[in-house]
């Protein structure tokens, strides 16, 4: 059984897996994709980067909707028994874990393929918005590019950015 | 035709409004965005020319020719930034 969860709660990265293939004695491979939130901070070194927090809203019941169909696209799409994404929202601290996506399979290829697919469709097509504190307030994320050509690389057009 | 129009993040703030009910004589998505701009005020600088917007008609993505039916729920946001 696939499974979508959007929460507040943080999740057990171990437990989820665990229970994802909990036994199912014909797979043979799980990939998992976790995200998380980073200061940009660190990156640039530049304190007017600093992320303080970030907050994350959605459209509940557009949200499930578009992350299920998603998982069906890639059950058409890649050869693979179960997928999980659980993805976080309201407000949460640098390093805290934004989104897990997993998938089981008898080989790993698929299982890699599908995660991906998942993690790249998402980005662009569930409807999920952030906002950082920053030093100078609190602002909201813009749309990147780079994700929308991410799913063009599966034949999937998108608009998002 | 009576719609259900919901807005998110920075749309819902520049609004201050989550969600209204909202009498159209658009068919279509896109034709629905340039009535709520032609309001003015706010909703003529928060849905602007320009601006990068999205849709969803019954909370399935939408595009500026999708058509709308009667009790349709329409969301209006910026693009998507999760993950």
């Amino acid at each position: 059984m696939d499974q979508v969860r959007i929460q507040h709660e943080d999740f057990d990265v171990g437990q989820e897996l665990a229970r994802l293939r909990e036994q199912d004695l014909r797979v043979g491979a799980v990939c998992s994709f976790v995200g998380t939130v980073r200061d940009t901070r660190a990156l640039t070194g530049l304190d007017s980067d600093r992320i303080a927090s970030m907050t994350l809203e959605h459209y509940p019941g557009m949200t499930e909707k578009a992350i299920e169909a998603m998982i069906e696209q890639a059950h058409q799409r890649f050869d693979f028994y179960r997928a999980l994404v659980i993805h976080r929202i309201g407000e949460l601290a640098p390093t805290d874990q934004i989104v897990l996506v997993a998938v089981t399979s008898a080989h790993r290829g698929e299982s890699f393929k599908a995660c991906e697919f998942l993690m790249d469709y998402l980005k662009t097509q569930a409807p999920f918005w952030k906002k950082e504190q920053t030093p100078q307030g609190a602002q909201w994320v813009d749309a990147r590019v780079s994700d929308d050509a991410a799913l063009a690389r599966w034949g999937i057009r998108s608009d998002n950015a | 035709m009576n719609l259900h129009v919901r807005y998110f993040a920075s749309i819902r703030e520049a609004l201050a409004c989550e969600a209204e009910p909202w009498q159209t004589s658009a068919c279509t998505a896109g034709e629905l965005l340039a009535e709520l701009r032609a309001r003015g005020g706010a909703y003529a600088q928060a849905l602007a020319e320009g601006r990068a917007l999205r849709m969803a008609v019954n909370q399935v993505m939408a595009r500026a020719d999708t058509p709308l039916t009667e009790g349709a729920e329409v969301g209006i946001f910026p693009p998507v930034t999760g993950g």
